[in-house]
This record gives C-alpha cells, sequence and structure tokens, in this order.
C-alpha cells in the first residue's frame, strides 16, 4: 500500500522489483508503444480543438458562411468536433487492445520470477 | 398536489431505497469511498455522465443557446473533447497508483504530507465552489418548478438528501443516484429533441431556417446596438475586443479542466481494473457526446419556439408580483422580499429554458417530467461533489495527516460520514447567504483551479521522471492562487450593477482583468511554476520512485484491488 504513509516498507522480496522491470525490454517496448499513440494523437485533438474557437473568434465571417442552407461552417465544424472526439476515442480503444497484450507480456515475465 | 412535487417525490423514494440496500454493503473504507471497486466499467460510464452533465450544463447551455445562439453551444463542445484528456492520459494511470483520492496518486512519489495537504485543499476548493454554484441554482430552480418549495426549503431539502445518500450509502448509493439520473436525464433529452424535430416535421433544413430567423444584438459598453446577428451566427457572447481570446480561454479551462475534478476522478477508483477504467470513459463519452449535440434541439428549440423574451423575468407568488407592482426600483425591498417570500426571481433566469420548452411542447405533464429530472440532475453532482470532498477530508486530511495513519478502517469511515455531514451544512449555509449574489462565476472558477493546480501536477506527476516534491506544491498554489485572483479581477466578479439589480456581482467596481475565465493565463502559470520549481531542486528520492510509478501505472501491478 504505497499510498498509505503508515504502511512500514515491506522487507525485500515481496515487493516486485521496480527498477528491473522497468529496465525490461518488454515494458519498455510498452511504453514506447503507448506514447507512440497518446503523444500524436494528444496533439491532433488538441489541435483540432482550438481551430473551432480560433476560426470562431478570429474569422467569423469564413464561419458564418452558409453551406447547406441555413447550416454555416461553425455549426458543421462544431459537429465535426464531436465525430473527432469519437473517432480518437475509437483509435484509441483499439490500439489498447495490444497494450493489454503488452502489458501481460510485462506481467507474466514478473510472475515467472524473471525480474527479480 | 403537483405533478412535479409527486414525480419527485417518487425519484426521492427511489433513491432513499437504494441507500438503504448500498447502506448494508457500506463498512469498510474501500467500500465507503469507491463501492467497493465493484461498479462495472458500463455502469461507471454511466455514473462518470451523471456526475458530469450538472445542471449548468443541461439547462445552463440549453439557456445560453436560446439566449446566445451559436456561442452557447462552444461550450458542449468543450465538455465532451476534454473527455480525450481524461481517456488518453489520466483515467488509466490514475486507477492503478491511486487509492481513494486525487491526493494519493499527487502524494505516491514521496508519500509527502505537504503535497497530501495541498492536494486536499485544491479538491475542497474545487468541490466546494462547484458545489455552491449547484446549490445556489437549485434554489432558484427548484422553488420556480415546485412552487411548493420555497428558496431556502429547496436548499436545505437538496442538501439534506445529498448528505443522507453519502452518510448512510457512500459511493454505492451515489453512483446509483448517478446512474438513474442519467437514464432520467437521457430519456428527456431525447424526448425534448424527438419533439422539436417533429415540430419541424423532422426537417433539419426548416429547423435551421426557423434558428436563422432569430435575430440578436450586440450592444458597446454604452449599449448603443453596434451589430445584429441571427442565431447560428457567433459572436452574440464573445465579441468585442476581447472576445476571441475569452472563447479561447474558455476552451483551455473546459479540456484541462475536466482531468481535475476530482469528484470526476474518485470515480475511476469504483471500478475493478484500469482496463474497466477505460470502459468507463467510453461509455461517458458516447452518453455525454450524444448529449451535448442534442443541446442543439434544446437550445435552438427553445430559442424558436419558446423565445428569449418569454424566458426571461419569472416572478411567482401573487405577494411576490405585487411587491414587485409596488416597488419596482427598490433593490433593498427586493431583497428583503426574497428573504421573506423566498421565490421571487426578478433576474433573467435562462435556467428556464429547457423546463419551458419541454412544457410549451409536451404540456403540463412533460414540464414535469423535465422539473424532476432537473432536480434529480442536481442532487446526483452535489452527492458525487459530497463524496469527492468529504474523502478528501477523512482520507488525506485526517488520517494521513493529522493522526499519521494510525486510525481504524471504521474511525476513518466515521470521520468521513461526519466530514460529509459538515460539509453540507457548510453548503447550505453558504447558498443561503450567497442567494443573491451572481454566483455562475464560481463554476468557472472550480475549472479554473482544476486546470490550473491539479492537471499540471497530475500530468507531470505521471509522466515527467524529474518532477519532484517542491515542483507539485509550488506549481499547485501558483495555480490555486492565479485562478482566484484573476477571477476576483474578473467581469465574472467585478461590475457595476444598476441598483434595480437583484442578483449583483460581488464587487462593484469596473472589472481589471478582461476575460470572465482566466485559464489562458493560470493553466500556463501552473505548468511552469512547477516546471520551473521542479527544476530548480534536486530530489533524488523522487526520482527514485517513478521507477516504481511508472511500472505501477504502466501495468496495473500492486494496483487497488
Amino acid at each position: 500500500m504505497a499510498t498509505n504513509i503508515s504502511t512500514p516498507a515491506p522487507p525485500q522480496g515481496s515487493e516486485p522489483n521496480w527498477t528491473a522491470i522497468e529496465r525490461s525490454a518488454d515494458f519498455k517496448a510498452l511504453v514506447s508503444a503507448k506514447m507512440r499513440f497518446i503523444i500524436p494523437a494528444t496533439i491532433v485533438f488538441v489541435c483540432y480543438y482550438f481551430a473551432l474557437p480560433i476560426l470562431v473568434g478570429y474569422a467569423p465571417d469564413l464561419m458564418q458562411h452558409k453551406v447547406i442552407g441555413s447550416i454555416n461552417l461553425a455549426y458543421l465544424f462544431a459537429l465535426s468536433e464531436f465525430a473527432m472526439a469519437w473517432i480518437v476515442m475509437g483509435l484509441y480503444v483499439r490500439r489498447a487492445r495490444d497494450f493489454d497484450v503488452q502489458e501481460k507480456h510485462v506481467l507474466d515475465e514478473v510472475k515467472s520470477g524473471a525480474l527479480r | 398536489m403537483s405533478t412535479s412535487l409527486l414525480l419527485f417525490l417518487v425519484f426521492v423514494a427511489i433513491t432513499l431505497v437504494i441507500t438503504y440496500f448500498a447502506a448494508r454493503r457500506t463498512k469498510t473504507t474501500a467500500e465507503f469511498y469507491s463501492a467497493g471497486r465493484s461498479i462495472t466499467g458500463f455502469q461507471n460510464g454511466w455514473a462518470i455522465a451523471g456526475d458530469y452533465m450538472s445542471a449548468a450544463s443541461f439547462l445552463g447551455i440549453s439557456g445560453l443557446i436560446a439566449f446566445f445562439g451559436y456561442d452557447g453551444f462552444m461550450y458542449s463542445v468543450g465538455w465532451l473533447v476534454a473527455y480525450l484528456t481524461v481517456l488518453l492520459l489520466v483515467a488509466e494511470p490514475l486507477r492503478n497508483t491511486g487509492k481513494y483520492t486525487m491526493a494519493d496518486v499527487l502524494a505516491f512519489r514521496l508519500h509527502n504530507k505537504t503535497v497530501r495537504g495541498v492536494a486536499a485543499i485544491s479538491t475542497l476548493a474545487v468541490s466546494l465552489f462547484y458545489m455552491i454554484a449547484q446549490m445556489v441554482g437549485a434554489g432558484s430552480l427548484v422553488s420556480l418548478l415546485i412552487p411548493q418549495f420555497s428558496f431556502n426549503t429547496a436548499i436545505v431539502l437538496v442538501g439534506a438528501l445529498m448528505v443522507v445518500y453519502v452518510i448512510f450509502g457512500g459511493m454505492l448509493a451515489t453512483t446509483w443516484v448517478q446512474i438513474i439520473k442519467a437514464v432520467l436525464l437521457m430519456t428527456g433529452t431525447i424526448l425534448l429533441s424527438l419533439l422539436v424535430l417533429a415540430h419541424f416535421n423532422f426537417s433539419i433544413g426548416a429547423f435551421f431556417d426557423a434558428i436563422a430567423n432569430v435575430k440578436g444584438t450586440i450592444k458597446d459598453a454604452a449599449g448603443t446596438v453596434v451589430a445584429t446577428k441571427d442565431f447560428t451566427q457567433p459572436g452574440l457572447l464573445y465579441n468585442g475586443k476581447w472576445g476571441a481570446l475569452g472563447l479561447i480561454s474558455l476552451g483551455v479551462a473546459l479540456i484541462f479542466g475536466t482531468a481535475g475534478l476530482p469528484h470526476i476522478l474518485v470515480r475511476f477508483y469504483t471500478v475493478p481494473t484500469a482496463k474497466a477504467a477505460r470502459t468507463s470513459v467510453v461509455w461517458a463519452m458516447i452518453l455525454i457526446g450524444a448529449f451535448y449535440i442534442m443541446t442543439t434541439f434544446l437550445g435552438f428549440g427553445a430559442a424558436t419556439l419558446v423565445g428569449k423574451a418569454n424566458i426571461g423575468v419569472h416572478v411567482t407568488g401573487a405577494k411576490a408580483a405585487a411587491f414587485i407592482a409596488e416597488h419596482p426600483d427598490d433593490a433593498a425591498k427586493l431583497n428583503e422580499a426574497l428573504t421573506t417570500n423566498g421565490y421571487i426571481v426578478p433576474a433573467p433566469n435562462n435556467n428556464l429554458a429547457a423546463p419551458l420548452l419541454a412544457g410549451k411542447l409536451g404540456g403540463d405533464i412533460f414540464l414535469s417530467f423535465i422539473a424532476a429530472v432537473a432536480f434529480a440532475t442536481i442532487l446526483a453532482v452535489v452527492a458525487g461533489l459530497t463524496i469527492a470532498s468529504s474523502s478528501a477530508f477523512a482520507h488525506d486530511v485526517w488520517v494521513n495527516i493529522v493522526r499519521h495513519g494510525q486510525v481504524s478502517q471504521g474511525d476513518e469511515v466515521q470521520v468521513a460520514r461526519i466530514a460529509a455531514g459538515v460539509i453540507g451544512v457548510l453548503a447550505i449555509l453558504l447558498a443561503i447567504a450567497l442567494k443573491t449574489l451572481n454566483v455562475a462565476f464560481l463554476v468557472g472558477l472550480a475549472f479554473a483551479v482544476a486546470a490550473s493546480a491539479n492537471v499540471p501536477a497530475i500530468l507531470l506527476t505521471l509522466y515527467w521522471k524529474r518532477f519532484n516534491t517542491t515542483g507539485t506544491i509550488v506549481g499547485m498554489l501558483v495555480g490555486l492562487v492565479a485562478s482566484l485572483v484573476l477571477i476576483a479581477m474578473s467581469p465574472a466578479v467585478m461590475g457595476v450593477d444598476a441598483p434595480t439589480v437583484v442578483v449583483r456581482h460581488l464587487i462593484q467596481a469596473k472589472a481589471i482583468f478582461p476575460l470572465d475565465n482566466p485559464a489562458i493565463v493560470s493553466v500556463p502559470l501552473g505548468f511552469l511554476a512547477a516546471i520551473v520549481a521542479a527544476l530548480l531542486t534536486s530530489d533524488p528520492e523522487a526520482e527514485g520512485s517513478f521507477h516504481e510509478l511508472t511500472v505501477r501505472a504502466n501495468t496495473g501491478l500492486g494496483a487497488e484491488a
């Protein structure tokens, strides 16, 4: 119980060897696979999100251009933000299945005692 | 008995039965704080939606769109996209490394009491600001929708119910109240959207043509009309010199703030694994996204079918009406009447847009249903805030700081229950004391503090090896103070009201800081302060503990079960 400051440090051996796990090839592969998805996905969604208030705020004439009947670019862009959020979510969920497999490799290795 | 009151009583009865059964399964700390981690990802997704879609979003957004058109819809967008931050960066590592509170994660690397204390203060501040805003809103709203309740009765009732849910049923009862509320809210919103569409013969084109026929005006400081726009066009709420920056700053607060709201974060401790935490965000995003898209129909529906003029001033009670007729510009007398009669809301109340639209399209029964949904909405959110803040007090302040962890489980739950009661009483008293102040800024303040103080600390703790105690403490304090000071100087708090205005600005003077929401300044300040303070100090122990943190965060090894 690392979060409970009253708990005395458990004796060496019962606690996983965190440093060894962190240095293992499987763990490094898991973290870098995650980061390879999460970092670009975060950059994309933040940029796409802020494009809306920036365009609405600084180019209102462009954004109030009517596209279909009375529906304008500003509303369609706003709707596309919902689509964007759900697409990024779907992509993440799909990629995360691979992370789960990689995570299991790491945990199996820990269980087998290879990372003491 | 009115239908609203009846439906409300049915809701209360159901939630109290749930609380009764939940109470039998709420003995240990894990049961009280996190429902024994027994909630499934799917259930938690609904509960997050119920915890998150507050009166401010359901009623507030509809009202903003009904009053200002397109600009109101900008909030809807931010409130969904925010969950990508939660999904990609926070939910799973938080579930893997924390136990009961936000502070658990922040104090993980050094088990430092000052870090825990600052995190607890921030949790309590965010939750109380949010709660008071909800309670004051609840007071005026409920007293209008359910005429049997006065302003003060409504607040006491909301406060008492939230405390009962939390004290007896802990997180389990809170979760089910939130799930039921989310089901009710989605049902009501879908029905209302269908009624609006049916009115336009299910032609989106005709609906938008009608919206384009609703006009609004932009006025300058002197009150002269400088532009007229239709409701599909941006600019009716955010305009002028600072309009665009205001819009961007709001966006910063929304998409970073959500990942720092303690009452949302603690929901991830109620599921058994990080995978279930991921599933909960997915379900929450589906529900929240669908809901906020439908605010198009709620808000623009109210704008086209009810009209801003008819949502404006509402005064109920024969006595109140007569009083206002007699003393139209006497603010002091109005305040006095508000205190004694309790149900005068002479200021325009755009929170009524959705209920009035329901009444117009679905008749009194549907209006009553939406009114009951509004009450359920408020209750579910304040219950979530109560449990998050009582956990922070009991687990962080009392157990880990005051008693150095030397407290039995039974005593800890007892302290959390007492804390919930005290927080409830405090919230009731503050809400009654502040009812004539414009407290809408408190929601913005909660988001700003969450985004500027909590999020930098959480992200840097989880992802930056070099981060340490000094960085956490300095970053959180700078983020907290910057948000508070900038909001206090902003038009949300400072403004000169005409003597007739009853719901007044806190400080009667011209605003110093131009933006309603300080996030565009305070979030970078929070990050910068945290990073610089960490770089200026060396803390080998904190760096060393990053090994354990990152392994736990990424694999779930040793996570609380």
